[in-house]
């Protein structure tokens, strides 16, 4: 049997933005373009990806009791990890995207797929999971992005097709509540259809 | 009067919650009724405030010196945890009822990125107020800090609660049934909240 379904979950059915509404804060705050949206979700599924599969292998070592700061101290690792490499390589994109890389540490979604998959499956498993979650967030997260940007800034990843600004609104903070609850009315809409 | 500066942007003009976006799920999670609204953000506000200064003593007394500023992310959220979980022990012991008031919120808290969003912000971040250079904030600024911003979450949370309440009642669409006519609902009080801005 095939496991893509590990993969295409995230995307449709376990969506963690518009059906597990988890790890608002980076979807709210990072998304003011859909470049931005990007990144932040790439950052996010490289930390998916490697602690999905670190805490795979390891939980059936780690007593119950303490599970829970095990997997945070994996987490934090890889989010180190990221840090330091994002400083290296993107430093554009690490002054960019900002407190937020940090705080993947406590996105929802990292513990929560730790918590609720990975620590049940194997280790190929988990890592389809960590790239199917990983890709329905960065999915979300650029939606979200281009269309903040198309109203707020009149350009597309970047590129500027009316003269002058947008509405300013949808750049700043009331936009992001308001693009994400009309998205999520969306998204409710076709889920109901199906 | 830096101070004072301090805290009402803390809490009108960069809102944690409106403006900075940090402890967004347990803020869309527990604010359908104002009484448990008002019990996490009292939780919320004790512990964001004992980080702060727990985190904001390590870093510069611990990290800084020895040049390990990279493992604050690690370092501090494990402090938040055990923090956490020693706070929900001490309570339990010295007063009961509060323990009973707050005690469901306390193991949400160490994943509240509010919690690790301020301790982060406030060793890194160089603030800048009318009339002053940018430079970072000391130990007293940092608190003070820190309570204007969870007193910040308590109101925006307080607010939206309220709100809540009353959406409850009403006839709503189906397809905005639930959160997202809730977060039609924050885009608004946000943009209530850029009023503020310009004031500091």
């Amino acid at each position: 049997m095939s496991k893509w379904h590990f993969v295409t979950d995230g995307f449709v059915k376990n969506n963690p933005t518009f059906v597990l509404v988890l790890g608002m804060c980076p979807t709210l705050a990072t998304t003011t373009s859909a470049m931005n949206g990007l990144e932040m979700g790439l950052a996010t599924m490289f930390v998916l990806i490697l602690s999905n599969i670190v805490i795979s292998l390891i939980a059936p070592m780690v007593p119950d009791k303490v599970r829970i700061p095990v997997y945070i101290t994996v987490i934090a690792t890889f989010v180190t990890v990221l840090q330091l490499l994002m400083q290296a390589f993107t430093p554009a994109v690490y002054e960019t995207l900002g407190l937020f890389i940090p705080l993947i540490v406590v996105n929802c979604i990292v513990l929560g797929r730790a918590e609720g998959f990975a620590n049940k499956h194997s280790v190929g498993e988990s890592a389809l999971d960590g790239l199917g979650v990983g890709l329905g967030f960065t999915a979300s997260l650029t939606v979200i992005g281009l269309v903040r940007e198309i109203l707020g800034s009149g350009s597309l990843f970047g590129w500027k097709f009316i003269a002058g600004d947008g509405i300013l609104a949808f750049v700043m903070a009331p936009g992001a509540f308001l693009v994400l609850g009309f998205l999520m009315v969306l998204f409710n809409k076709y889920l109901a259809k199906k | 009067m830096e101070y004072f500066l301090i805290f009402v942007s803390a809490i009108f003009v960069n809102n944690i919650l409106l403006a900075q976006f940090l402890g967004i799920c347990p803020f869309l999670g527990v604010s359908s009724k104002l009484s448990t609204a008002t019990g996490m953000s009292g939780a919320v506000c004790f512990v964001i405030t004992l980080a702060t200064v727990v985190t904001y003593l390590l870093n510069r007394y611990l990290l800084v010196p020895f040049g390990l500023e990279f493992l604050q992310t690690i370092s501090f959220i494990l402090v938040i945890a055990a923090l956490v979980q020693m706070v929900e022990i001490v309570l339990k012991k010295i007063s009961p009822s509060l323990y009973q008031a707050l005690g469901i919120f306390l193991p949400l808290i160490t994943t509240n990125c509010a919690v690790l969003g301020v301790a982060i912000t406030v060793v890194t971040k160089e603030f800048a107020f009318s009339g002053t250079a940018p430079h970072m904030l000391n130990l007293g600024q940092a608190t003070v800090y820190a309570i204007a911003t969870s007193l910040g979450y308590g109101l925006a949370m307080c607010l939206f609660a309220g709100l809540r309440e009353h959406l409850a009642g009403n006839d709503v669409p189906k397809a905005f049934k639930g959160l997202p006519i809730a977060l039609i609902t924050v885009g608004i009080m946000a943009m209530a909240f850029l009023g503020f801005s310009g004031i500091v």
